[in-house]
């Protein structure tokens, strides 16, 4: 099933004796959490990415697709994250198709923690586990070294306990959606404010047994500063060597062009 | 020691050498002990000098780890006044690294300052009080203050001047400098818009011909705008920097501060 390459295991293990530095990943810094309410479950995510002190993305997606019904929210190293979801999102697909039914949470989550667990630890993803299924609603949390917890209210990442204190003071066992997407989102928000692993935005996944909705951005607290001033340098500040247009008509001869809203939220951030 | 100067904990964290690897097969009895009496609070600093006056700025969050302490923490102190609110004074210390250290380095300088003014019956100069403060560092060679200084005030002929230095008291007198946390990436934004590096005169020529954009002393409000500027985009960028931003310009009239806010994520 999973393919991992080890042919460098032994080069990089005698340049690691000799001082070189391991390769630093993204991530590790994170608050993620969900909670089920009377009718469906939401779960949410920051959407800071950084590497070391350092934001390496601003707006990242934290929430992972694993089927219709079921999704994930990732924590600890962006890759593992991104790469075990859609592992267990395509072999979760091919049990649904062979067995003819819906796919489960339980199954998903047994099928994360068996693969986690037999790598030790090693694949650091930290995951809270959402859906809705023919059994029910239900909320898990896997972590990295393969243990599982089924809970009403979950945290994780480096905002966990940021993001619990505000459970521990204002849930209560029944919760109407839109108290659970606010109780969710104020849970982010304490992580985005008093951890320094966690910033930015908030996402929001809201998943009933009719549909899941995907709120990208639902609260956007930390709109950038505008600049004072102009940084804009006149052509030719700095040495031009060649020059060379190719228009973006000529471009879409060879490749697909898309243009990208600004409610997308990809959209790259310029100063004026 | 280079890890202690290192400007990320985190990276000094789980990334060793094999080399250096806690030792397991260790004599039967033998232990490590180990006494680890610095934390990096994080924060950046900032000073450029004028023409006729002084601009330090520095954040004010102190953070350990991933956890904010305080949201407000001035990092820019006044050295050398007469009364306890320093009213008086004419130049200020900012300090990055160990907060307690910084803390410390500051109360030291500024009795010294005060001592001076008893016996001279006049207040320091920037330039003695610079080389002062180097001597302060030096002192404690071999167990140093875990700071990042920079000193600013006005010279015997009333220009700007930004003395920086490094823990253990090697000083140069600069046109600007960035300390702390985000010191590499606000150095290089203002090495290209205070000292105009990297800019050349568009068409006056090619190569090595080419010629380089003139230097010309910033007015006070442009280097306020440069200040602001930096920090907002050191903010975006450093997980260690945010919350508030205080400002000192020094000038032949005092010094005038102000607090501004800044992002709190």
């Amino acid at each position: 099933m999973p393919g991992f390459d080890f042919s460098n295991y032994n080069r990089n293990a005698a340049l690691h004796a000799r001082g070189v530095p391991l390769p630093k990943a993204t991530s590790t810094g994170t608050t993620i959490v969900g909670c089920i309410y009377d009718g469906g479950v939401v779960i949410a995510a920051d959407t800071r990415a950084t590497s070391g002190p350092i934001v390496a993305d601003k707006n990242c997606e934290k929430l992972h697709y694993i089927a219709p019904n079921i999704w994930c929210a990732g924590a600890g190293t962006a890759a593992d994250t991104e790469f075990t979801t859609n592992l267990i999102s395509s072999n979760l697909e091919l049990h649904a198709l062979s067995t003819g039914r819906k796919p489960r949470v339980v199954t998903c989550m047994t099928m994360l923690k068996q693969h986690l667990f037999r790598y030790q630890g090693y694949i650091g993803a930290y995951l809270v586990v959402a859906g809705v299924d023919p059994t029910g609603t239900h909320l898990f949390t896997v972590h990295a070294h393969g243990s599982t917890d089924k809970l009403p209210y979950v945290t994780m990442g480096s905002g966990s306990l940021a993001a619990m204190s505000v459970f521990e003071t204002q849930w209560k066992p029944s919760l109407t959606q839109d108290e659970a997407v606010k109780l969710c989102a104020d849970a982010i928000e304490a992580g985005i404010w008093n951890d320094l692993g966690s910033g930015s935005n908030v996402d929001v996944a809201i998943i009933t047994a009719e549909k899941t909705t995907l709120r990208r951005n639902y609260i956007k607290p930390n709109e950038r500063t505008q600049k004072l001033k102009s940084y804009v340098f006149p052509k030719g500040t700095t040495a031009v060597l060649n020059e060379k247009i190719i228009h973006k008509e000529d471009l879409s001869k060879f490749v697909s062009v898309h243009e990208l809203t600004e409610e997308s939220g990809d959209v790259m951030e310029v100063d004026a | 020691m280079a890890a202690m100067f290192s400007q990320n904990p985190l990276m000094n964290g789980p990334n060793y050498s094999i080399s250096d690897t806690p030792r397991i097969n260790a004599p039967e009895g033998a232990r490590e002990h180990r006494f680890d009496p610095y934390t990096d609070n994080g924060g950046s600093t900032l000073a450029i000098a004028g023409a006729d006056f002084t601009i330090m700025a520095g954040d004010t969050r102190l953070a350990s780890g991933y956890s904010i302490n305080t949201r407000h923490y001035p990092k820019l102190f006044k050295i050398g006044g007469t009364t306890a609110d320093q009213k008086d004074a004419t130049i200020v210390l900012s300090v990055v690294g160990f907060a307690a250290d910084g803390e410390a380095l500051k109360e030291r300088l500024d009795t010294i300052c005060k001592m001076y003014r008893y016996r001279h019956g006049k207040p320091m100069s920037v330039k003695a009080c610079a080389q002062r403060l180097s001597t302060i560092l030096y002192q404690k060679r071999f167990f140093p203050y875990y700071a990042y200084a920079i000193l600013g005030g006005l010279d015997e002929e009333g220009k700007g001047a930004v003395y920086s230095y490094d823990p253990v008291g090697s000083y140069e007198r600069e046109q600007c400098r960035a300390g702390g946390a985000a010191a590499s990436l606000i150095m290089p934004f203002l090495d290209n818009q205070v000292n105009f590096k990297n800019q050349y005169v568009p068409n006056s020529g090619e190569g090595h011909a080419l010629q380089e954009r003139e230097r010309r002393p910033l007015t006070r409000s442009e280097v306020e705008v440069l200040v602001k500027d930096a920090f907002d985009g050191a903010v975006e960028r450093h997980i260690e920097v945010g919350d508030g931003l205080q400002i000192m310009a020094i000038t032949k009239d005092g010094i005038e501060e102000v607090m501004l806010p800044l992002k709190k994520d």
